[in-house]
């Protein structure tokens, strides 16, 4: 079993026990990547390379499979994640209701890029594809909060909430 | 067999269950356009090239992998065809690099082929474009993703046929690129450099690192004494660069047209193989008699080591410590040679053609210098040599010289059938068994170890013993075979393996032939063959009788495994980490 802390011989990271379990839960299920994928990014916020290595060796998968997998789906990601992740949708319908003006509202409130997470670890921003209410169009999720209808004037407002 | 008839183009045909549409249009004679399939290797249906309308379908159809049934009609030539195909041909060449005047892959590309094909006189499509970086860190791949097509070939090369699975698709949509992880270089990821990915490659995106230069600023460099050696398997497959059958064994085209490029010397790299056969014999031998590390594996195909030093690294002591025949050749050209012929090695250049992209590695490996001198200075594929036979205005028919140079002379047989999956076993059973009972064997032909069977078995009484071999080529046969004898499931004293699918003959670094011919007519059997003919022509069929081999043993390193043949025939292996955490 490798740890990859550092620190300390004596301690263990606790996550490097979880995703233990995690993979012991699946190994030798047929399919299984996508839901240890899913799992390990409860567990770390963000899949960072040595996680795929661990899954890659311990369950017999390539990396270049499981990396593949991780870059298709936008849900996965490679960056750590902010406490509050913002997902704007980019969708057919979100798009035509003006959702690249609430991006570009979200990028300059926040000063960063999609993908990218604010300084203090707060806010990470993410482009996501339809999130499936498009009768709310345009959406925007802020971790399980969903808002529908947002014009570009709102975004601050909405920010405020979380700070 | 279960048949169905039906009719394409209302052509009736009559074909067994299960074939697809592609399979049946080509006994109907009527070709089916072609782009990302590739026979057992790639049947995706993913480049929409071989659209087919069925009749009573909803929609058009992928050929490729589309099963026949009973009264099916299929029209391969209706307008709805014919602009799907030539829409979708134009939207791949959109954000397709161009530049097909500076391709290696020029006129022999399918694409290309395609474009003529289908007539594409203009492109509408002015969108957005990829424009990549070129992965040039591998000493044997360049990997160039603005010419990829997204076919996927090369990725069910890398991971399904060699489970070495450096490749992979990653992100999607128009973002897709098929590349390392990280878009990471090849030299980056535990790629063994076998080449087979260029091989399969439609288009220019995959190709040998070009090494030509170095070779013809040697040749022009007045005090040097360059010497080409030559594999086996490049007389098996160089005629198919200048339009001869394949598996037509051009010998003596190929040995002039070096001589005519400027050429001090041209040995055959065979000869070295009947050195290699008499060090790992007597190393086999050994091993039995007094209890080493069995069983004793190959050790010729660089790919392979690379894949065995980053996958199995319990194996590495079972590996045979013999040099490959190319760098036990350039050890003794530099050394031995030298001395004899009054020549400074340090002036000695040697080149050798090789059906393989990893020998390039291989060279360049830091081992490989035993002499004091770097054994092989360039490695040329046989495609790089047949761009320089090309380039010089060489007439490739011209046969004047039958042999190649004294003092290497002709090699044996033995040494020819190493291009093939199973030679190297081959040789090295008429070799250990004549040793071991001392008397001439009435068959030299073990036909068991021949063909293409991915992992073939055989089992030899010689004298008083029996010797237990397996044959096992392509990467992912080896591995199979590996789990096996790692699980005691198997057990054998000698096991040859080779990189590639069908042995050197099929190496990463042979001339190139497209889905329409690779994937109807197996090129691993046809270039075969020139080899097995060669080898039943010749005189000497044994590599313990090659006169030249007898002579190095008697003038040099007095027997097989003497301190001095360890010094500069044999070598170590390291384990390679994959993927090390940065």
């Amino acid at each position: 079993m490798s740890s990859t802390c550092s620190c300390s011989k004596e301690f263990v990271d606790e996550r490097e026990e979880r995703l233990t379990e995690v993979i012991e839960k699946y190994r030798g299920v047929r399919g299984a990547l996508i839901p240890v994928l899913h799992e390990a990014q409860e567990i770390y916020g963000y899949l960072p390379f040595h996680v795929q290595k661990r899954i890659s060796e311990e369950m017999q998968i390539p990396m270049g499979e499981i990396y593949g997998v991780i870059t298709f789906y936008t849900q996965f990601s490679l960056e750590p994640k902010g406490e509050y992740q913002i997902q704007v949708c980019l969708g057919t319908a979100c798009y035509v209701k003006g959702a690249n003006l609430i991006l570009e509202k979200f990028k300059e409130k926040l000063g960063i890029d999609v993908g990218g997470c604010t300084e203090d670890g707060k806010f990470s921003l993410q482009a996501c594809r339809c999130v499936g209410a498009c009768g709310l169009a345009p959406v925007v999720m802020i971790n399980e909060d969903v808002y529908g209808g947002l014009k570009p004037s709102e975004v601050e407002k909405i920010l405020k909430k979380y700070q | 067999m279960e048949m169905v008839t039906l009719t394409i183009d209302n052509k009736k045909v009559r074909v067994p269950k299960g074939y697809t549409v592609l399979q049946a249009a080509r006994e109907a004679k009527i070709e089916i356009p072609t782009l990302c399939f590739l026979k057992d290797i790639n049947e995706i249906g993913a480049c929409r090239m071989c659209l087919v309308e069925i009749k009573g379908a909803k929609k058009l159809e992928t050929a490729c992998v589309y099963p026949v049934s009973e009264g099916m009609e299929v029209y391969t030539q209706t307008p709805q065809v014919r602009e799907a195909r030539k829409v979708t041909l134009e939207l791949i060449l959109s954000n397709h690099d161009r530049s097909c005047l500076t391709c290696v892959r020029s006129g022999n590309c399918e694409l290309q082929k395609l474009a003529e094909q289908l007539q594409i006189e203009e492109l509408p499509y002015e969108g957005e474009t990829h424009k990549r970086p070129l992965d040039n860190f591998s000493p044997s791949i360049i990997r160039d993703p603005n010419k990829c097509i997204l076919c996927r070939r090369c990725v069910s090369m890398c991971k399904e046929v060699q489970t070495v699975a450096v490749i992979d698709v990653i992100e999607r949509g128009f973002d897709t690129i098929i590349s390392p992880i990280y878009e990471k270089s090849l030299n980056e990821v535990p790629c063994v450099n076998c080449g087979q990915c260029i091989t399969v490659c439609p288009v220019g995106a995959l190709r040998e690192k070009n090494d030509t230069e170095k070779v013809w600023d040697a040749l022009a460099a007045e005090d040097l004494h360059v010497i080409a050696v030559t594999a086996p398997a490049i007389r098996a497959a160089l005629g198919e660069e200048f339009g001869f059958p394949m598996g037509t064994p051009v010998t003596s085209n190929m040995i002039t047209a070096l001589h005519n490029l400027g050429f001090d010397k041209v040995f055959d790299v065979d000869t070295a193989a009947d050195l290699t056969i008499m060090e790992e014999g007597t190393e086999l031998l050994n091993r039995i008699k007094e209890g080493g590390k069995l069983p004793l594996i190959t050790s010729c195909s660089p790919g392979w080591i690379k894949f065995c030093e980053h996958n199995f690294p319990e194996f590495l002591d079972n590996l045979s410590t013999c040099k490959s025949p190319q760098q036990m050749f350039g050890a003794v050209l530099k050394t031995v040679y030298a001395e004899r012929m009054g020549i400074d090695p340090a002036k000695i250049f040697v080149v050798s053609i090789m059906p393989c992209t990893a020998k390039k590695f291989e060279a360049k490996r830091p081992e490989m210098t035993s002499s004091g001198y770097p054994d092989i200075d360039v490695v040329l594929t046989t495609r790089e040599l047949a761009r320089m036979i090309k380039e010089a205005g060489i007439d490739f028919n011209e046969t004047t010289r039958q042999h190649f140079d004294d003092p290497m002379g002709d090699a044996s047989g033995a040494g020819v059938i190493f291009g093939a999956t199973g030679g190297v076993m081959e040789a090295a059973l008429r070799t250990v068994a004549e040793v071991i009972t001392g008397q001439p064997l009435s068959s030299l032909d073990f036909t068991e170890v021949r063909g293409v069977e991915g992992i073939k078995e055989a089992t030899v009484d010689v004298g008083e013993m029996e010797i237990k071999a397996a044959v096992a080529h392509g990467l992912g046969n080896a591995r199979k075979l590996l789990e096996r004898v790692k699980s005691g499931e198997a057990k054998y004293h000698f096991i040859e393996i080779m990189a590639c699918p069908g042995g050197c003959v099929a190496g990463g670094g042979q001339p190139i032939q497209p889905s329409q011919v690779r994937s109807w007519i197996d090129i691993r059997s046809e270039r075969a063959n020139a080899l097995y003919k060669e080898d039943k022509k010749l005189p000497i069929r044994k590599s313990h009788e090659n006169p030249t081999v007898q002579r190095l043993y008697d003038i040099y390193f007095s027997s097989p495994g003497s301190p001095k043949a360890h010094e500069l025939l044999h070598t170590h292996y390291t384990p390679r980490e994959n993927y090390p955490e940065e």
